[in-house]
């Protein structure tokens, strides 16, 4: 049983002893990937051991602590009550404070992809998506301007700053409530562009068709990606046509970049979150994703919801002409709003605390989330905000939001906080606190 | 939202948790269970240990379907899976779970047709769909979920559909609770009894833990209120010395249980003499199969499946945090080796897992709480 094991004094467990006689006996031939992950465990508890031991020669080196002193670093917290060099096995809630650290670091490690090939997972915007952006292709592709990930890369040229952005759309059904791919494709990629705070400038449009695609059906999308780019002003200036055989993809999927203008100096990105700050939302959240699928018509579900896609543009314009202290914007669609909170505290190394009696979410959409077993904050939004904002213009953030109509319904869902680094905690409407965590893959795929 | 929020009001919540902590006699540590996954995932889900005093610990219970499942069944689903021809059909719940081979997951994206429902008898839809094809239901859970599978083999059989069957798995909850009592390595106060199994059996099958064994049991609900009123009612049977079987879920569950379902599960399901349970090891009589007169039905016989037994890894704990032995946190590859995103352990895939509801919800010691609630 030594392949998991942390050998140091302060990280052993009773496990060893728990695990006795009722434990089913060894047995050899275990599954390849389990020792692969037992081996990156070991190498990780390995580096853990090394790191350790460092630390204690610098603390040998001003004063004299002994190594189960060494977690002194790493949290303040625990080590209070470290007993050093004490043979007595040190409290639950230590024990229990040491592992969450040794999550902590493990969760910070390379990402790295397990699978041998790619699952309905990597593309939730999860977990699993994270991992393979930053495993496969930002490892590949590193630059200063990928590195960011935030929505649209930014970029100087000749004295102006522009704003790029590229997103394909392979939502199914074609068509559902309140819109359809078409002005998704056109609606999604302003607003990655205007998250950057950037006024659209033009877009491109690439079509991937099956063979058999209904002439009428790309007509009518076409139609409303015309009226979503005059919605936004701008026009579609360039794009692609490729016909695949009958099966060889779900009749329709669409790609779109966009290229957009940022005035001033503005500069916005969820690295800028600092404790203090304050969270809101420009609306209720969760719409597009129970709509699509409760238009899937496999649940048996009928609900009075229609899907919230629309060009955030105008309401950010509002924003930031009306509001200085906005430090980061995101639109909550894959993931929802859970997944760009987590991404403000992962980038600005930063906790977050909500509140979940302040999270707008429809009564419909609501109802949907619990018969089905899901979390409103993980449902995707194709037309709602995240905005990060300095808590001196709070209030006239609020204001501006609310004064334009598609904000109408904001609200301030939550704050910034200094402690823990990393992570997400939501006020339940119940008065307990729990964590939001990235979800490793979605149950609803296709939603965009 | 009507019959939402009633049951997860916080006034409420405060006025019952200062009634729990009247009852707790100083000095004194409880440790109760929650026999059924659905419980450990609303506790973590709503915080709701920041209600309890530290006298009182919830221990996590092994009535999670998905968790109980041991790898060697799991091979045996993914073997039938890779016969010619067939499509499988299995609840969400089992797609992550790891066989010696990776998941249903990472066998579909290989290639194997494996399919998510909602429901078993969207697997007959499915096997009228495809009348060339053979449509395998994975039938797993406790009673909860075993009378919608029988439904499905009545209503398969009364069609005459050939090109379907199901591979059962399916558990019974009384065995798993009788070998928790059994163990020497824990001791346990009291019980909060499964809320949806109950719906079917009712409470009578609990009354041998009550009176052979002296422990109180609550039939729960699984809104964060009808926990903490169970706890409740727990701690007042406790302060007491009574040890009764009581019905906090009265609301849904009948005390002789739905005799319906009863019926659908005794016409098509029998007792098999005894079933591997993952982390437990072999229980007699302690989950169902599929009944001879029903033979057209069941994969077991249709198919050969491999039935090769597959030890746990030996790395995994997920028997002790089954048990409540250990708290998730506890097991030596907790967070590190085995995370959401590439389980070893069945305990961290299902949401009903408690490592799953740990590493999701509750990855937070009450120091961290304070902590963030002052910055």
């Amino acid at each position: 049983m030594t392949a998991g094991r942390l050998d140091h004094p302060a990280a052993r467990q009773p496990a060893d002893e728990a695990a006795g006689p009722q434990s089913p006996p060894a047995e050899a031939g275990e599954a390849s990937w389990v020792q692969q992950a037992l081996r990156e465990h070991d190498e990780q508890a390995r580096e853990e051991l090394a790191r350790q031991q460092e630390q204690a020669g610098n603390h040998e080196q001003a004063g004299n602590h002994e190594q189960a002193g060494n977690h002194e670093q790493a949290s303040p917290g625990a080590a209070r009550h470290v007993h050093r060099g004490s043979p007595q096995p040190l409290p639950g809630t230590v024990r229990e404070e040491l592992v969450l650290e040794r999550i902590d670091r493990a969760r910070r490690s390379r990402p790295r992809v397990r699978e041998d090939r790619i699952t309905m997972s990597h593309g939730a915007g999860g977990k699993a998506t994270q991992t393979l952006i930053e495993a496969i292709f930002l490892d590949a592709f590193r630059n200063p301007l990928l590195e960011p990930l935030e929505d649209a890369a930014q970029l100087h040229v000749n004295g102006s700053r522009l704003a790029m952005t590229t997103d394909s759309y392979v939502v199914s059904p074609l068509f559902f409530p309140g819109g359809d791919i078409g002005d998704l494709a056109v609606n999604g990629t302003i607003n990655d562009l205007s998250m950057a705070g950037a006024v659209p400038v033009c877009l491109s449009a690439g079509f991937i068709l099956e063979e058999g695609f209904p002439v009428a059906d790309l007509s009518r999308i076409v139609a409303s990606m015309r009226a979503a780019a005059d919605r936004a002003g701008v026009q579609i200036v360039t794009g692609d046509t490729k016909v695949v055989e009958r099966g060889k993809a779900d009749g329709c999927y669409i790609n779109t970049a966009g290229l957009g203008l940022i005035e001033g100096d503005l500069l916005l990105g969820v690295a800028q979150a600092r404790p203090g700050d304050v969270i809101m939302v420009s609306g209720p959240i969760g719409d597009h994703g129970v709509t699509i699928m409760l238009a899937r018509g496999e649940l048996g579900i009928e609900a009075d919801v229609t899907s919230d896609t629309a060009p955030l543009h105008g309401l950010v314009a509002d924003l930031l002409a009306q509001a200085d202290g906005v430090r980061a914007l995101r639109d909550a669609t894959r993931g929802g709003v859970a997944t760009i909170l987590n991404e403000i505290a992962t980038a600005a190394s930063v906790g977050i605390l909500v509140n979940e009696d302040d999270i707008p979410v429809r009564a419909a959409v609501r109802g949907a989330s619990e018969l089905l077993g899901i979390d409103p904050m993980y449902v995707a939004c194709e037309g709602r905000l995240v905005a990060v904002v300095d808590p001196a213009h709070a209030e006239r953030a609020l204001a501006a939001l609310r004064g334009h109509p598609q904000g109408a319904q904001s609200a301030i869902i939550g704050h910034v906080t200094a402690e823990p680094p990393g992570i997400v905690q939501l006020k339940t409407a119940f008065g307990g606190t729990r964590i939001v965590d990235l979800l490793v893959g979605d149950p609803l795929p296709r939603i965009c | 939202m009507r019959f939402v929020d009633e049951f997860r009001n916080a006034d409420t919540a405060h006025a019952l948790a200062a009634r729990i902590a009247e009852l707790c006699e100083p000095g004194r540590q409880y440790k109760l269970m929650e026999v059924c996954g659905g419980h450990t995932h609303t506790i973590y889900k709503h915080g709701l240990e920041d209600y309890l005093p530290e006298q009182i610990t919830l221990v996590h219970g092994p009535g999670c379907p998905v968790c109980v499942i041991p790898m060697g069944r799991v091979d045996d689903a993914m073997a039938l899976a890779a016969e010619p021809d067939v499509i499988m059909t299995s609840f969400g719940d089992m797609m992550r779970v790891p066989g010696s081979n990776g998941s249903f997951f990472d066998a579909k994206a290989r290639g194997t047709d494996i399919r998510m429902v909602y429901s078993p008898l969207d697997s007959l839809k499915i096997a009228r769909q495809n009348p060339d094809k053979r449509v395998v239901f994975m039938a797993i859970g406790f009673e909860t979920t075993a009378p919608s599978t029988a439904m499905t083999v009545l209503r398969a059989a009364a069609e005459g559909l050939r090109n379907f069957s199901i591979f059962c798995n399916h558990v019974t909850i009384v065995p798993a609770i009788k070998a928790i009592l059994d163990s020497p390595d824990l001791r346990l106060d009291g019980f909060i009894g499964p809320g949806h199994v109950s719906t079917v059996i009712g409470c009578r099958p609990y009354e041998f833990i009550a009176r052979d064994y002296g422990k109180p049991v609550v039939t729960a609900g699984f809104e964060p209120l009808d926990i903490l009123q169970s706890i409740y009612m727990l701690m007042l049977q406790l302060s007491r010395g009574e040890s009764i079987v009581e019905n906090q879920y009265s609301r849904v569950v009948p005390w002789d249980g739905n005799p319906v379902a009863l019926k659908a599960i005794g016409e098509t399901m029998e007792l098999r003499p005894y079933f591997e349970w993952r982390g437990l090891g072999f229980i007699s009589h302690s989950a169902l199969k599929v009944r001879e007169k029903y033979a057209a039905f069941d994969a077991e016989l249709l198919f050969s499946v491999p039935g090769v037994r597959v030890a746990d890894p030996t790395a995994c704990q997920c028997g002790e945090v089954l048990k409540g032995v250990l708290k998730p946190w506890e097991c030596k590859v907790f967070g590190t080796a085995c995370t959401p995103e590439t389980p070893i352990g069945t305990c961290m895939v299902s949401p009903e897992g408690a490592c799953a509801a740990y590493y999701n919800y509750g990855r937070l010691t009450r120091t961290r709480v304070k902590e963030a609630s002052r910055s």
